[in-house]
């Protein structure tokens, strides 16, 4: 039907057509639970990266918060993935088989053999509480090399991690989601990198870690600000609504988040509120895009306009709402 | 194995990795012969024992299912509009004008006057197609492609993770709320593989639906549409019989006489898993960039 079509001629042309305004691709059924998992996700990568990071540069502050983080992020995450199925109990089918054309059944793969290594990791944390005598004392003196192994290992998978829920998410018919899938994975990158990057602002700030926060808050401002300018009509989700008002808040958040982690990096109470900026703005950015998605779907226009010029073969003059 | 994710496929059932499968079949719905019965929908609800989903009161003309979902897997969709100059070419290629609903019998009042109204109604339908958007992002594996070239969800494996739903670029999945599962039409795969034809078909009455194989069905609708052009009905045109499309085609395709956006369909969708090579290879250089900043950061001369 054409709103505001039909006989009266001197209304013009609808914009586009629908069926009584109906959504074409049906919205998502996920619900927030997977904005959090996106980024308990992200979370517990970059805390893997900063733990890492810890080991290599010889500072046990960083390794431990960022194992600690990285198993407590690993927790949440497979809670909310397993709360959001529609048969709980049915989790385990994810592991039936491999797929290579399901993000998800790649990423459930991913996260569950980063799981193993992280906690392979985060248990050598424990191995000076074990007796120096026996086999217990054998395990205590294997653990600490077997844990560095893990937790290169763990850093290893991390950015798979990280940015594998970008292809998860573009590759659906949801048109906003769909349309930037050049530019949405650098934006979970970024994400993550933030987000460990704050766990060490407030466990232990030093320089690196204020040049981590200062990365990943770049990368996630400037792919954000291409996923919500670069893609035409269906951009227009990002910066419209809700979604609009999260990732404006998100990005004020992580810009506050980087300069603050900056100017008060000799500051250890101005560092912690950096990275809880940057905290902040990870969570706001995730739901954003998940929103943003959303809504892109639940609107016809955005799945009949771009088709429609697709197929017309020309663009339509179509004016910004 | 060439254009398994995106672009013509002879047969989906052989691609999925069937010896000697039967021919790929289909439905052929010709619109153009649709009297909004919805003989189609309560024939599927009966066989495939499918939940009501809900006694609502639209507004929408005769439409009170609204669209396709985990619990109506048949849809007869009505379009109220203003008809095309050229109408009466419909009544000429031997189509009956039935109007609006009249108090007298049909046919009583012989000169009745024409309206410059028409109602558009299809029959709208899972479209079971050649590279299927549910099937390839399905995580479990319920989701299946069948020896018919069809698309069907195994209830005893789906765990209702909803990524097929995303994945459709028609809408046509659902996720059932009391259930927890993803629920479609399964072209009567119980009713096929005996031969019979699926309930919906069975139950047209004017063979608006008409099942078989998809080869001589595409043959059909070509003579179909040929001869509604032929005889003036210049707005028929058929959608997703061609293997060239966004979907490879689809196994359930139509003959419309309007834009298909018009009858809630997308006018050029396309299967999601087109773009994943692509999409794999940005998120290859994001998680790059996240190891170039590991390795700046920390391995970097101590500041």
């Amino acid at each position: 039907m054409s709103p505001g079509g039909g006989d009266r001629p001197m209304v013009p042309k609808a914009e586009f057509e629908s069926y009584y305004g109906r959504p074409i691709v049906r919205p998502p059924v996920w619900t927030h639970d997977i904005a959090i998992y996106l980024f308990t996700g992200g979370l517990a990568a970059g805390s893997a990266i900063l733990a890492a990071g810890g080991q290599a540069t010889g500072d046990p502050v960083l390794r431990r918060a960022g194992r600690a983080v990285t198993m407590a992020a690993l927790g949440a995450s497979t809670f909310f993935l397993i709360k959001d199925l529609g048969r709980p109990e049915r989790f385990h089918h994810m592991l039936r088989v491999i797929k290579p054309t399901s993000a998800m059944s790649l990423g459930t793969w991913l996260l569950s053999g980063f799981g193993g290594v992280a906690g392979v990791a985060a248990a050598s944390e424990f191995a000076p509480l074990l007796p120096e005598r026996g086999p217990l004392g054998l395990v205590r003196r294997v653990l600490p090399p077997v844990g560095a192994v893990a937790g290169y290992g763990t850093a290893a998978l991390a950015p798979g991690l990280a940015t594998y829920t970008a292809v998860l998410f573009s590759d659906t018919a949801v048109p906003s989601w769909n349309a930037v899938y050049p530019d949405l994975p650098f934006v979970f990158a970024g994400s993550a990198l933030a987000s460990g990057a704050a766990v060490g602002l407030v466990a232990g700030p030093n320089d690196r870690v204020v040049q981590m926060a200062v990365i990943g808050a770049a990368l996630e401002l400037g792919a954000g600000h291409r996923c919500e300018h670069g893609y035409g009509l269906l951009s227009e989700p990002y910066r419209k609504g809700r979604a609009g008002k999260l990732l404006k808040a998100a990005k004020v958040l992580n810009a506050v988040g980087a300069v603050g982690a900056v100017v008060g990096r000799r500051s250890r109470v101005v560092s912690a509120l950096a990275g809880a900026a940057l905290l902040a703005g990870s969570v706001l950015t995730r739901f954003g895009v998940f929103e943003a998605g959303v809504e892109s779907a639940k609107d016809p226009r955005y799945t009949v306009v771009p088709q429609r010029e697709q197929a017309n073969g020309k663009k339509v003059n179509f004016p910004s709402a | 194995m060439g254009n398994s994710l995106y672009g013509p496929l002879d047969d989906p059932a052989t691609d999925a990795g069937f010896t000697e499968a039967p021919p790929r079949m289909g439905f052929f719905t010709d619109t153009s012969v649709c009297i909004g019965c919805k003989a189609c929908e309560v024939a599927c609800k009966e066989w495939n024992a499918v939940p009501e989903d809900g006694f609502n009161l639209l507004g929408q003309s005769y439409d009170n299912t609204g669209g396709l979902s985990a619990n109506s897997w048949r849809h007869v969709a009505f379009v109220e509009q203003p008809a095309p100059a050229h109408v009466d070419a419909l009544t000429e290629a031997g189509t009956q004008f039935l109007g609006m609903p009249l108090s007298d019998l049909p046919g009583r009042v012989t000169d009745a006057p024409r309206t410059d109204f028409r109602w558009l109604m299809m029959s709208n339908v899972c479209k079971h197609c050649t590279h299927a958007g549910c099937l390839d992002v399905c995580p479990t594996g319920a989701l299946f492609r069948t020896e018919f070239g069809t698309v069907v969800v195994q209830d005893d494996i789906c765990n209702g993770c909803g990524y097929c739903i995303s994945g459709c670029p028609y809408g046509v999945i659902d996720r059932r709320e009391d259930d927890g599962r993803a629920w479609k039409c399964t072209l009567c795969y119980d009713r096929i593989g005996d031969g019979l034809t699926p309930a919906c078909a069975k139950a047209c009455p004017t063979e608006s639906i008409q099942f078989g194989e998809l080869d001589e069905l595409r043959t059909r609708a070509a003579e179909r549409v040929a001869k509604l052009h032929e005889d003036g009905v210049t707005e028929a045109r058929l959608y997703g019989n061609d293997p060239d499309d966004g979907v490879g085609g689809d196994g359930a395709f139509f003959l419309l006489l309007d834009e298909p956006e018009v009858y809630g369909l997308p006018p050029d969708p396309h299967v999601p898993t087109r773009d994943l090579v692509k999409m794999w290879k940005k998120a290859g250089l994001a998680a790059l960039s996240m190891v170039a900043t590991a390795v700046v950061v920390f391995a970097g001369r101590s500041k």
